[in-house]
């Protein structure tokens, strides 16, 4: 008899979403789908404001990434201006997204995914979250907070507060980098090297016991998407676009974020409040893509900076080509991490950071403008149309996650396959569900369910919608 | 010119020597006993309408607004009671609840008048329902925006413009909380012939409701210190030309 097995909410991910999984006769899975259950209608209400206010309010979007929001409509908002900002202004705003990937990642390993790592995906869920790790491993959830700290100190020493800064502006950030905060971001960085350095060392000794996992979590052949720079480096604050295929094939390169609409379709599918963007040419839904750290790993010909150079290098031998199993975003984020720790440094030495010299005014000069940028969880992209006012008048956002849209429901039906092989409901079986989910690290708005039991609700739905079995915790 | 009499009465319990013309507010302030005010603005007259600074007076159940009650002799005037407290927080919780006030990305976020009363009366929720009104920003001036979603009603624009700048832009429809602030014969700012484009009615806004444009959220400082400076030095021409 075909069955439904639905985890609503799944836990330890930013935002509410829930899990279906609908098993035919021989309780074989036949189908998983992952829907997005909130509304946010920011696109909506945005309209009518005017456009200088809508880096704080699509900030709001996210209390996880909100630097990222900003840094997207910020430069959506340069090209409304039509203006050049100041060298400074971009390599500060460049060293406010690096500190926010770098918090919004370790946030995802340590706090959200590394309680599987330690405990195991079928240890006992009341213990299975960063408490538990506190315990058993008190140096890897210290280190886990105290590179959260670092991402966050920075944020606040640049932008005056941790969670929702009004610094980044249209037109360039709104005041200069002290010499004091300066000294205050060097200091910070040689502690959380070594962190990062020993966290990357511990997760290479041990990622090859999940080997079930990284053959089945969303482990399967698609397109990667992000930006690069002009020589194919990483590039997280600006650059063009790169997809390569799974072979590693470079299939398009240096595309202009602002003809996004040109090569990418968003379709909508009814039982989710998420797009599905697809690669045009390839058409829907073979055009299935991923971004995020991951597909950065896969796209990028090198990282940019020596050390996150090295473990690249490491990286890129697990597979021949991409590597295409979406465990290994876990992997990918350490990285990331060491490179922004990097990338940080290097942006303080350049000589004029501290210049005074960070804003540039104008008033509006096209009416249309988009901005795109490299969030935690992939490509972030704003577009806004406005009235000759200033007003907002039409909003297209596409968030890192909606990429991953398909991707995501792939995974889960992926692993939903391998280990469920009967009706009855193992708990261990929901966690690997769940936990491909919790590889994208999906941003699904701003709240985590982290803490303390887990709130999993299975229901087993027959053909004639009779409930045959229920099971609530949390 | 003939000075009003002299009286004496008390503000808390304190004696204070007064002139007749005097306001109860005035003579507060400048014994250094503090009302919160939200409409008044030294150097524009006087309008009583936010009432945030209603104080009691011994021998009546009655509430005086301070900005424009004068002392008589012998007055006992209270400026702080468990009463007033709480009249001052329904107040601003009215205000609050009537437009649509989201300090978060509010370009006077940090610097605003209402914001700040609030903190300081201890206003940390709007206990009645919030009527979420649809409005608009106009934002046809070149240089300024006006955003009715944050405006309090105050009329310091209206009066500024009319008593200081002489132009008359501003002036007021509508009643209660249909009320709105209109530009000459309610038109699109940026079309009202009458507009200096001085920029005074921004600085002298209490919120965010009037703001220079290109300014993002919590940028908005406002500086309406030149206020006083100009209306005495206007004072002062027209008692010469007595």
């Amino acid at each position: 008899m075909a069955k439904t097995i639905t985890i609503d909410p799944v836990t330890r991910i930013e935002g509410h979403s829930k899990i279906t999984i609908q098993l035919d006769d021989r309780g074989q899975v036949a189908d998983a789908r992952f829907h997005v259950t909130q509304f946010r209608g920011f696109e909506k209400i945005t309209e009518g404001r005017p456009f200088y206010e809508m880096p704080s309010l699509t900030a709001r979007i996210c209390g996880i990434c909100p630097v990222s929001h900003l840094i997207a409509s910020a430069k959506t908002g340069d090209d409304l201006l039509a203006v050049q900002i100041p060298e400074t202004a971009g390599n500060l705003r460049r060293i406010m997204n690096l500190a926010q990937i770098a918090q919004s990642h370790a946030l995802s390993f340590f706090y959200l995914s590394s309680p599987d790592f330690v405990m195991g995906f079928d240890s006992d869920p009341a213990a299975r979250n960063i408490f538990g790790v506190m315990q058993k491993y008190p140096d890897l959830a210290e280190d886990g907070i105290a590179l959260r700290k670092f991402g966050q100190e920075i944020i606040e020493l640049l932008g005056g507060k941790r969670i929702h800064p009004a610094w980044v502006v249209p037109g360039g950030v709104s005041a200069p980098l002290s010499e004091e905060h300066h000294q205050e971001i060097t200091q910070m960085l040689p502690d959380a090297l070594e962190r990062i350095q020993r966290t990357l060392r511990w997760f290479k000794g041990v990622y090859e016991t999940f080997d079930d996992e990284t053959r089945t979590f969303a482990n399967f052949p698609s397109l990667f998407m992000g930006l690069v720079d002009e020589e194919g480096e990483l590039a997280l604050y600006d650059g063009r676009l790169r997809i390569v295929d799974a072979v590693g094939n470079i299939v398009a390169d240096q595309l202009d974020p602002s003809r996004y609409m040109d090569f990418l379709g968003e379709a909508v599918e009814p039982d989710s409040y998420l797009k599905s963007p697809y690669y045009k040419p390839h058409g829907y839904p073979a055009g299935i893509y991923r971004v995020g750290p991951l597909a950065r790993m896969n796209i990028i010909s090198r990282c940019g900076t020596p050390l996150a150079d090295q473990e690249w290098a490491e990286f890129c031998s697990i597979h021949r080509g991409a590597v295409l199993s979406s465990f290994q975003y876990h992997y990918a984020r350490l990285v990331e991490i060491l490179y922004c720790i990097e990338r940080i440094q290097q942006l303080l030495d350049t000589p004029t950071i501290l210049s005074k010299h960070v804003r540039a005014h104008a008033s509006p000069n096209r009416f249309e403008g988009i901005g795109t940028s490299e969030a935690p969880r992939g490509t972030l992209m704003h577009h806004y149309k406005i009235d000759e006012n200033g007003l907002i008048r039409w909003v297209n956002l596409i968030i890192a996650t909606g990429h991953n849209n398909m991707a995501m429901n792939q995974g889960v039906k992926q692993v939903a396959q391998h280990f469920i092989r009967s009706t009855n409901i193992e708990e261990s079986m929901l966690n690997r569900v769940e936990g491909v989910i919790r590889c994208f690290d999906p941003c699904l708005s701003c709240s985590t369910h982290a803490v303390g039991q887990m709130p999993l609700h299975v229901q087993l739905i027959g053909p004639d919608g009779e409930l045959l079995d229920e099971k609530v915790r949390g | 010119m003939k000075r009003a009499r002299v009286i004496t009465f008390k503000i808390d319990g304190q004696d204070i020597g007064a002139h007749e013309d005097e306001t109860i507010l005035e003579l507060a302030r400048q014994n250094g006993i503090y009302i919160p005010t939200l409409c008044f603005l030294e150097g524009l007259s006087q309008y009583g309408g936010c009432r945030l600074c209603v104080v009691e007076v011994k021998g009546t159940d009655r509430l005086f607004p301070a900005c424009t009650t004068y002392p008589i002799e012998g007055m006992e005037v209270f400026t702080d009671s468990d009463r007033l407290h709480g009249y001052r927080q329904d107040i601003l919780q009215f205000l609050f609840s009537e437009r649509n006030h989201v300090c978060s990305v509010c370009v006077s976020n940090g610097n605003c008048e209402l914001q700040g009363l609030a903190f300081s009366t201890g206003m940390d929720h709007v206990e009645v329902p919030y009527l979420n009104p649809q409005l608009d920003v106009d934002a046809s001036h070149p240089l300024f925006g006006l955003d009715h979603n944050r405006c309090v009603m105050c009329t310091r624009c209206v009066r500024v413009c009319d008593e200081i700048e002489g132009a008359h832009t501003w002036d007021v429809v509508g009643r209660g909380a249909d009320a709105r602030i209109v530009a000459d014969l309610n038109q699109p700012w940026g079309e009202a012939a009458s507009c200096t484009s001085c920029g005074k009615c921004v600085q002298v806004c209490p919120t965010g409701a009037l703001f220079r444009k290109g300014a993002s959220v919590a940028e908005m400082r406002k500086q309406a210190t030149f206020l006083p400076y100009l209306s005495q030095m206007r004072a002062g021409w027209q008692n010469e030309e007595k």
